[in-house]
């Protein structure tokens, strides 16, 4: 089923991208619910059935990611999605995914941590999404959304880049992005243009071939070296080609704002204050957590004199910000547990370091 | 009837367990229904974590791997992208009965059509024999050294077969064993009427064979099997226990 390009549909960030799996012929979804992605299941529950697809209730986050993990065994498109605390309880499956090599898509609406934290917008999981997050060497692309469109498209993206690398991607969304309404206007593709290689190595049964095995188990003395090494190549390829980001306003910029996901909406607001009162400063909205854009942000940091990190953490990426530009002056400014940078709290915070 | 020849469902090679241990045998058996009934082109297999690890060195159709506990949860998401095809999953005591438990206990419930063959060794094989949820009262193990006991708090064996026959997402629940020439012969019917039962729809089907680790229970091939008979058959015993 090819999407057509559609009118604009007012819609929240978690059905835009439920809507958006649909699109992309997603064909299993498994989850169990909690907040803020109750409407993920709901929408798919109802739309996988009228499309004639599979989707499953799991009795846990465990249990979903490894049905997840079965079906995309079979060569069919999958999804998975949760929050904060169910996606710390997928961590195992996707390290097993990720050494067995399936693609996936699961998608965080981050919530508070840690333990049951609670369910304000949060952007906590950085660590965990960026660093691998289970067990084992290992990264998953992560894409983060500052709008319920643009989680549309990083659904569809995350299907093809998937397919195309043969890994599990990450859609890191935060409760601000799953829970917003706004107009969405699903794109007709996903953007990435490579062609996808076919699933020779999916499970159908053995007709006409040799027997496939899917695993990530390698027991002989130096075969998970080999097998590691040629996932580092792949790691490379994905650092080299899929770095993706934003600007605003960075052309005459001195001062830079770094931001992602809803925090980097905020910093629009933000951005607007300082302006008129002619503090020249811009955004740079890293939409690759992994890979990090490093090689954008290198570039349009150039001319800037200072940067400022702006978090609904207690400081994540930050630590990527200081891999990248080390020999820039950069400020951090993180709430948790709930508690985001206000508009004019980033304005405030600028003005006092910018002097 | 059993073949004298190896079912090409086999691979020509030898495994790494231990002698006297049950799973060569049940390896066997599956590759002979399997080719039996024709399904080599069409079964996918669910290989545990355990001892039969990597049963998918062993068998010739395509296998998955799952996490320690999940091979049901891994064959559901199969067996529903895949309904034409035959799938099944090998699973000991502790990945079915222990961590596994929930996924064991939905999967069945929900109904899935698929076949579970549980191999029930009453230990840990593959980790050096810690106890696992089917050991019996007063059996040692390295972390029961003075043997099981539930008054101490370490539980009675689990029954997981009686347990999941009491779910109506359940078609076939059966316990048996591989002791003997005739326990094996019995133990290949089932297997194989429980692919019969996936092909006709009728639902979840779970065969519980009672299967002999003589390196574990530190007795010889020969006296593992007649420990089956004369003891763990009190605990556990044979015959069906639902047939819908
Ligand atoms: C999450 C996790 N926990 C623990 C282990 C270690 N482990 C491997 S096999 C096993 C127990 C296997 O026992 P059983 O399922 O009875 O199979 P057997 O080895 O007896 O055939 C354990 C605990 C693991 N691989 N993964």
């Amino acid at each position: 089923m090819k999407a057509k390009t559609s009118k604009k549909v007012l819609m929240s960030g978690n059905e835009a991208m439920a809507e958006a799996a649909i699109k992309a012929n997603c064909f299993f979804y498994a989850g169990y619910p909690i907040t803020p992605q109750n409407e993920i299941p709901s929408y798919m529950a109802k739309r996988m059935h009228d499309e004639g697809r599979v989707f499953i209730q799991a009795e846990s986050e465990i249990a979903a990611i490894n049905m997840v993990f079965g079906a995309s065994a079979c060569g069919v498109r999958v999804l998975t999605s949760s929050s904060s605390p169910g996606v710390s309880l997928k961590q195992e499956g996707i390290s097993y995914m990720a050494g067995a090599e399936l693609p996936a898509v699961i998608i965080n609406v981050m919530r508070g941590g840690p333990g049951l934290g609670n369910i304000a917008s949060a952007q906590s999981d950085y660590f965990q999404s960026t660093r691998g997050g289970g067990h084992g060497d290992y990264f998953t692309p992560c894409f983060a959304p500052y709008s319920p469109e643009e989680a549309a498209r990083l659904v569809m993206l995350g299907f093809d880049l998937a397919d195309f690398y043969r890994t599990p991607v990450l859609v890191l969304a935060d409760a601000i992005i799953g829970q917003m309404m706004e107009a969405v206007e699903f794109p007709k593709e996903s953007g990435f243009t490579k062609k996808l290689p076919p699933k020779t190595w999916a499970l159908t049964g053995k007709s006409g071939r040799t027997a496939n095995i899917v695993k990530s188990f390698f027991l002989k003395e130096g075969g998970l070296e080999v097998h590691n090494e040629h996932l580092r190549k792949k790691w490379q390829k994905i650092k080299e080609n899929e770095q993706r980001s934003d600007t605003h306003k960075t052309n005459d910029a001195k001062y830079l704002i770094i931001a992602y996901g809803s925090e980097a909406r905020i910093a629009l607001e933000a951005i607007d204050i300082l302006r008129a009162k002619k503090v020249k400063v811009g955004l740079f909205r890293p939409i690759s957590l992994w890979p990090y854009p490093e090689k954008n942000l290198k570039t349009i940091s150039k001319k800037i004199r200072k940067v400022f990190v702006v978090e609904q953490s207690l400081g994540q990426m930050v630590e990527d910000v200081h891999l990248s530009i080390p020999e820039k002056e950069i400020h951090f400014l993180g709430k948790t547990g709930g508690g985001i940078p206000k508009a004019h709290e980033i304005a405030k915070f600028i003005e006092k370091h910018a002097k | 009837m059993p073949n004298k020849t190896r079912p090409a469902s086999l691979k020509n090679i030898s495994t790494h367990y231990c002698s006297g241990c049950g799973h060569g045998i049940l390896h066997r058996l599956v590759a002979e229904v399997i080719d039996e009934m024709k399904l080599s082109e069409k079964t996918i297999g669910v290989a545990p974590v355990g001892c039969a690890v990597v049963a998918y060195d062993y068998w010739d159709f395509d296998v998955c791997e799952a996490a320690h506990g999940r091979a049901l949860a891994v064959a559901t998401g199969i067996k529903r992208c895949r309904p034409q095809n035959v799938v099944f999953t090998y699973q000991g005591d502790g990945d079915l009965v222990s961590i596994g438990l929930a996924e064991t206990f939905h999967t069945a419930n929900r109904g899935e059509n698929l076949t579970c063959i549980f191999i029930n060794n009453a230990c840990y094989g593959m980790t050096g024999g810690q106890m696992a949820p089917t050991t019996l009262v007063g059996q040692p193990t390295a972390t029961t050294p003075w043997g099981r006991n539930p008054k101490s708090g370490e539980g009675w064996p689990v029954k997981l077969s009686e347990i999941l026959a009491t779910l109506s997402g359940v078609a076939f629940a059966v316990r048996s064993t591989i002791s003997s020439p005739r326990e094996v012969i019995k133990t290949r019917e089932y297997i194989k009427k429980a692919f019969s039962n996936q092909i006709e729809n009728k639902g979840f089907s779970i065969i519980e064979v009672l299967s002999p680790c003589p390196t574990i229970w530190q007795k010889s091939p020969i006296n593992a099997m007649k420990w089956i008979d004369e003891e763990m058959v009190k605990t556990f015993p044979l015959g069906v226990i639902k047939d819908k």
